[in-house]
């Protein structure tokens, strides 16, 4: 794992010193309230409906079990002993108060943590592959790439006030687990036909109102460019995209008036320019950033499962995932117990993940865009011994990527831009769909709710996507479906006129019963909706 | 007139600021002000006759007036960019790294409060023109041009 030295750790404390004098200035009356917004924005400060929100940081979603137990004790210290952990790989905490925000910016100083970028519009937390040096097909290791980008992107002075948010995912394998081609840049690392390594670049990508998937508007950039090119792409971004309308303003939008060719061509030329300036790093820095994502010191083992406990073999099946050691697997601890919190996790939980990262996955964890936490290196041999530690703490749903599994944003429960609460929803649809059997039978099958046309929740890109939208001030929520963040990128269609909570539940159920009576041998929800359209749901639906 | 916080020091230029428009058909103005949707790549032709470029920002969170700056200065101009409207202590620090040299913001700013921005950063961790090697470089023994 990547570890400051002194200039990473000057900068953090840089920034919270600068937050404090920053809060002090505003409680003077130096600044209105206005002017301070952008600043604790910058700072991941939110004020929702209730309370202040906090965003902490995990860049590209990597962190140790110290780590892990300094987010512990923020819940408990200054929140409501629980944490959030979000679609951005991030964890938000939804009951600050602004007194403390700046001893918390402290705290997490002291673990080479921060909340710095995690809003405004600006470049946010660079996301990864939440498998990264685990999985088996990847070409190499995402996240040296992902930490030079995080430098280049930290306080980069001509990028603080873009049009709109600005976010980057990177990744090394042909199986995307981030989303990439649904983000503003998405990065692929690959190889060219001379065994080169580089980055392809997807740029255009994104959900809320007008969901987009980025197009490739390079294939190899080589690494001692990839800043550059990166600052390329920003700086057209910054100069040309759109300012008039907050909702036109995502650079999807930029890329889709000016098509991807004409903005290609924009870029190339502002990237020949800037490469004359001088802006790259040297290479000798990716060179010194590998070596702290070097492989631990894996151990031959058991590589076989020991299947005699039912229980325990189905959470194998669904909750581990191959790692590049057939003596290991990377598990998944499901934050979705049925009718639970998606994604929350308490101050006692996520000290028992951190306890369990240090004994059993060589001290690291991962945060998963779809609100999980990742142990990434277990040795098969202890996998009996963490599942039981993770039953006990009920933290072993057996879940992942099941219609349990749900991703679902705050909603109106937290967030002030909803139109509709997205929670109580996801906990009765699991609840429902585990009371009536149906969540073993139906596989794969990815619902994901968001309670407002942001999309936080990512509905766009779910098999199941369900929206909440206003309609004459009751909760309406519209369903849509066949939409995927995978490599088979899509985005739902919208099935027809909206439900209300009670109706949207039964909605579910009826796609669900279409896809059971129509599947065939191995195919999951998506597959069957891509193979007979969206007629026969509409016709179950509405008729 | 407001205060101007300036970090030159030659004399600030008395000539008449020119609109953008008028700037690019009028041979001898020497002193112009853009606005945010301005292409500041129009000046370069007729940069060795500018002393002054004022760069507006109407709004704050306007920011390319950044990138307008830094182009202007990747570009070889020497003279003065100035940052004018709504100018915060806060973005003093940024705008200096793009290349501006002076500042004078609607609401006069507190010489001390912008002394003190300018400390924030030990170091850091982009190269621009501003002649501050960046960490990527420090580490390596290299220096950026
Ligand atoms: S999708 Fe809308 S309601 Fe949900 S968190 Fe985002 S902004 Fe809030």
């Amino acid at each position: 794992m990547y570890k400051y030295d002194q200039y990473d750790q000057a900068m953090v404390d840089a920034r919270v010193a600068e937050f404090r004098d920053q809060a002090q200035r505003r409680i003077d009356g130096k600044l209105t309230e206005d002017q301070f917004k952008p600043l604790r924005l910058m700072n991941g400060l939110y004020l929702q409906l209730h309370a202040y929100m906090l965003r902490v940081a995990v860049p590209y979603g990597t962190l140790n079990s110290t780590q892990m137990h300094v987010l512990a004790d923020i819940a408990d210290k200054y929140d409501r002993g629980y944490g959030h952990f979000t679609t951005r790989q991030n964890i938000q905490y939804n009951w600050i108060k602004l007194e403390d925000a700046g001893d918390i910016l402290a705290d997490l100083a002291k673990v080479e943590m921060h909340a710095i970028q995690t809003s405004g519009n600006c470049i946010r937390n660079i996301s990864s592959d939440h498998f990264a040096g685990a999985a088996q097909d990847e070409l190499v290791d995402p996240r040296p790439y992902a930490e030079l980008l995080r430098q280049w992107s930290s306080f980069h002075p001509e990028f603080m006030y873009l049009p709109r948010k600005f976010k980057i995912a990177v990744i090394a394998s042909d199986t995307d687990r981030a989303a990439m081609r649904l983000h503003d840049i998405g990065i692929q690392i690959v190889k060219n036909a001379d065994g080169e390594i580089g980055a392809s670049f997807y740029v255009g990508g994104g959900m809320g109102r007008t969901p987009m998937i980025a197009p490739n508007i390079r294939d190899f950039v080589p690494l001692d460019q990839l800043i550059t090119y990166s600052e390329a792409c920003l700086r057209v971004y910054n100069r040309y995209g759109r300012r008039d309308n907050k909702y036109k303003a995502r650079i999807k939008i930029l890329v889709h008036e000016l098509g991807a060719e004409e903005y290609t061509r924009q870029v190339e030329e502002e990237f020949a320019h800037l490469l004359e300036q001088g802006i790259e790093p040297p290479i000798a820095e990716l060179e010194r950033i590998k070596p702290f994502f070097a492989d631990p010191a894996f151990e031959d083992g058991t590589k076989t499962v020991d299947r005699s406990d039912p229980d325990f073999a189905l959470w194998v099946d669904r909750n581990t995932h191959r790692h590049k050691h057939d003596s290991y697997v990377s598990a998944v601890v499901s934050l979705k117990p049925v009718g639970g919190i998606p994604g929350d996790a308490t101050a006692e939980q996520m000290h028992l993940m951190a306890d369990l990262a240090k004994e059993y996955s060589f001290d690291e964890l991962r945060v998963m865009h779809t609100q999980n936490i990742v142990l990434p290196h277990v040795k098969i041999a202890d996998l009996h011994a963490l599942w039981t530690k993770l039953e006990a703490a009920g933290l072993g749903t057996p879940n992942l990527d099941q219609i349990g599994d749900i991703i679902a944003c705050p909603g109106l429960d937290y967030c002030s831009l909803a139109n509709a609460r997205s929670i109580p929803l996801a906990q009765k649809i699991s609840e429902r769909f585990k009371a009536n059997g149906k969540e073993d039978t139906l596989g794969e099958l990815k619902l994901k709710i968001s309670g407002c046309i942001n999309a936080c929740g990512h509905h766009h890109a779910g098999h199941i996507g369900i929206l909440g939208v206003d309609k004459k001030g009751v909760e309406n929520y519209q369903l849509s479906l066949g939409g995927s963040e995978a490599e088979d990128t899509a985005l739902g269609k919208i099935t027809g006129r909206g439900f209300d909570e009670d109706g949207v539940i039964e909605a579910v159920e009826t796609v669900t019963d279409v896809y059971l009576a129509q599947k065939e041998d191995g195919e999951r929800f998506l597959d069957t909706y891509n193979r007979i359209g969206m007629a026969p749901f509409k016709e179950a639906l509405y008729d | 007139m407001t205060d101007l916080l300036r970090f030159r020091d030659d004399t600030p230029t008395t000539d008449p600021v020119a609109a953008f428009e008028t700037c690019c058909d009028q041979s001898n103005a020497t002193a112009v002000r853009i606005e945010p949707g301005d292409d500041a790549r129009a000046l370069l032709t007729f940069l060795d006759r500018l002393t002054l470029v004022e760069v507006n920002f109407p709004v704050y969170g306007d920011g390319r007036g950044y990138s307008a700056a830094r182009i202007l200065r990747e570009a070889g101009f020497d003279g003065e960019i100035r940052a004018v409207g709504d100018v915060l202590v806060d973005q003093l620090n940024n705008m200096r790294r793009c290349g501006f040299d002076a500042f004078q913001p609607n609401a006069p700013l507190d010489r001390a409060d912008a002394d003190a921005a300018f400390k924030t950063w030990p170091e850091v961790y982009q190269a621009t023109t501003d002649g501050r090697n960046p960490i990527w470089n420090i580490r390596h023994g290299a220096n950026h041009e």
